[in-house]
């Protein structure tokens, strides 16, 4: 589920890593893929990776990342790194979670 | 210590599984431990050792019982962790190397989290799921999670997860302890209480007059029977101990062997040679009156015996007793050496009371000995009240007579009254006590010394002079005399005296002897003489009679002659001459 494009790196165009780590189907989870996409689709157009991670598949990856509640939404890149749990439905602040306020 | 005696249930109902903490002395105020398979809550204030708790279970539970734990850290990184208690020689990398451990490091920080809507804790549940797993953990730590409510803010879903954690950890069957911080009136500051109520432990940490002591108290414990005193607890290289309050029960062991107490005099007043093994001995007295002496020449005989001996010194450094002793006669560098004796100084405002308790017991655990000595007890007072003193020498009193060592106080009295009870009052509770006085008078003070008491056995009214020389100790029969009792130079001058008469009197005896002889010699020559001059008086007085009588017949004769002769009558002269024959 990734979506890239390279090249045009504009000064205030960067490109985004993000990771998402949901638990199964459950209804938070999929309510939080369902807006994350949309808010990426409007904002980050071909200037993100998008990682979804189910942590029952990858304990240990929770266990790196350090990831306690989900749905969380990691901002690995650009810095600073941020973190936002939720299902995503209040945009303001996801939008200005992955600062694009 | 606690007898594992449980108030026996309804019959055939299964009863409540108990996990060992291995927290030294926990186990015996719960009767076995922390509920197995539930979680238990540990609360207290900042630094009263809650982290410190809860690893001790973790790690003694993976090192003792085989049973692996995993620590889930919302405070500490890991790495600090295993810095912390390795203080405390535990090595916390190799447990986990082994498999026995697993810490796991939450890190929520607020500034880095936005909330965007609705969440659980799905990660916490599979993190901790795949921790327990991986090493089959049976216990489980949450240090402390209440943290959680520090990064994310909707409380409502925070308690409903936490909730359900805790009903998760039941479902896994893990023995779980959860640590809080107290704020205020209530036990947690988020009332995790309510979550977790099969077993509240708290800690607490005070300070009174500036000796701050631990204390642990069991605040409730579903189905089970549990100490509900506060007891005090001690944090130390060894990890925590806690000092379960011994039961007063009077159902000890004891002995009729004696020991005896260094003092030869002593032993003999006490009959039969010493005091009971296992029994408790207040010596009091004034200052320098020689109480740590007595105490010291105890120790030496006991060694000498090769019985250990234990010195807990609460005045004086153990190189100054050495020292000290070694001037009047007593080496005990060599006992030292030799491993049986050892000594524990500290002083008594190092810490609390309860503290000096723990560590007595600790000291005792691990060293073994026979003989204890506690010099001196009057000490402790600086860092008690008088009933708080009471009842640890109580205590104290009470676990050596279960350990059947014989212990023996030192107790500096104030005041000279003899009949003054000792400060702690401890005198109603050991088996003997010797008093030693001042006696003072002509300008000297000299040292008396009494048994105010000895139970079971008899023993020796008097008073004794006690004497330090560099012989050692010894006690001298005091002078009753006229003048009352006698000691030190007045009782020396006073034999001296007694000598010098006595040299008189012999020397007068002899010479009335003397003359008595000499009069009973002359009176005899005298009775001699008197019957020698009887005697010839006697003969005398004989002849007389003997003359008088022959006279008479001779007389008479001659008158019979004169008669016949006169008559002329011959033929009557024969017939008489026939009958006179």
């Amino acid at each position: 589920m990734s979506d890239s494009s390279n090249g045009e790196n504009q000064t205030d165009e960067e490109f985004y890593i993000l990771r998402l780590f949901v638990s199964g189907t459950s209804p938070n989870s999929v309510r939080a893929i369902n807006n994350l996409k949309i808010i990426c689709e409007n904002h980050l157009k071909g200037r993100h990776e998008l990682e979804i991670i189910d942590i029952h598949q990858q304990p240990l990856l929770v266990r790196n990342e350090d990831v306690t509640a989900v749905p969380m939404l990691i901002k690995k890149s650009p810095l600073p790194k941020r973190r936002l749990v939720g299902d995503m439905s209040e945009k303001d602040k996801v939008l200005k979670g992955l600062g694009l306020v | 210590m606690a007898k594992n005696t449980k108030i026996p249930k309804i019959p055939r109902t299964p009863k409540l599984a108990k996990t060992p903490t291995g927290i030294s002395g926990l186990d015996e105020i719960t009767f076995g431990g922390l509920p197995t398979g539930r979680p238990t809550l540990v609360c207290g204030t900042a630094g009263c050792g809650k982290t410190l708790f809860s690893l001790e279970f973790i790690i003694r539970g993976a090192m003792d019982y085989n049973e692996p734990g995993v620590f889930m850290a919302f405070e500490e990184k890991a790495h600090e962790l295993a810095t912390n208690v390795a203080s405390l020689g535990f090595d916390l990398r190799t447990l986990e190397e082994q498999k026995l451990i697993k810490l796991d490091y939450v890190h929520i920080d607020k500034s880095e989290i936005a909330e965007t809507g609705e969440y659980n804790l799905d990660g916490l549940f599979i993190r901790l799921g795949y921790a327990i797993d991986s090493i089959g953990a049976k216990r489980v730590v949450l240090d402390t999670i209440e943290n959680l409510f520090s990064g994310l803010s909707n409380q409502g879903i925070l308690r409903a997860e936490i909730r359900r954690l805790f009903q998760w950890l039941k479902e896994k069957g893990v023995t779980a302890v959860i640590t809080g911080e107290r704020d205020g009136p209530s036990l947690t500051r988020q009332g995790l209480e309510e979550y977790v109520s099969d077993c509240v432990i708290l800690l607490d940490h005070r300070v009174i007059d500036q000796i701050s002591t631990r204390r642990l108290r069991v605040v409730k414990y579903r189905g089970s029977l549990h100490g509900t005193n506060e007891y005090p607890f001690l944090i130390d290289e060894d990890g925590i101990s806690v000092l379960p309050v011994t039961s007063l029960n009077l159902d000890k062991p004891v002995s009729t062997q004696r020991i005896s107490s260094g003092i030869r005099s002593l032993d003999t007043m006490l009959t039969e040679g010493g005091f009971y093994k296992g029994s408790s001995v207040l010596v009091s007295g004034t200052a320098g009156t020689g109480k740590t002496s007595v105490a010291a020449s105890f120790v030496n005989a006991a060694c000498e015996r090769k019985e250990k001996c234990l010195f807990f010194a609460f005045e004086e450094s153990p190189q100054q007793i050495i020292r000290n002793m070694k001037s009047i006669g007593m080496d005990l560098q060599k006992h030292l050496d030799k491993g049986m004796l050892q000594f524990y100084a500290s002083r008594p405002t190092l810490y609390g009371l309860e503290m000096h308790l723990v560590a007595i017991h600790k000291a005792i655990r691990k060293f073994k000995p026979k003989i204890v000595v506690l010099d001196p007890i009057t000490n402790l007072i600086t860092v008690g009240s008088v009933s708080e003193v009471k009842s640890m020498l109580v205590r104290l009193i009470d676990f050596f007579q279960s350990e059947q060592i014989t212990v023996m106080f030192t107790a500096l009295s104030l005041n000279t009254i003899v009949n003054e009870q000792t400060d702690e009052g401890v005198s109603s509770l050991v088996d003997a006590w010797i008093l030693i006085r001042d006696i003072e008078s002509n300008g000297e003070r000299n040292k008396g010394l009494y048994i105010m008491k000895s139970r079971g056995m008899p023993h020796s009214n008097q008073v004794r002079e006690f004497v330090i020389s560099e012989n050692g100790l010894d006690l001298v029969d005091v002078y009753l005399g006229p003048e009352g009792v006698l000691t030190g130079s007045a009782r020396m001058q006073q034999m001296l005296q007694e000598e010098t008469g006595a040299v008189l009197h012999t020397h007068a005896l002899s010479r009335k002897d003397r003359e008595i002889i000499r009069k009973r010699t002359m009176l005899e020559a005298k009775i001699e003489s008197l019957r020698s001059e009887f005697e010839s008086a006697e003969e005398e007085l004989n002849k007389v009679y003997v003359e008088e009588d022959i006279k008479k017949a001779v007389m008479e004769e001659n008158r019979k002659k004169m008669t016949e002769l006169r008559k002329g009558n011959a033929r009557d002269i024969l017939p008489t001459k026939k009958n006179r024959k």
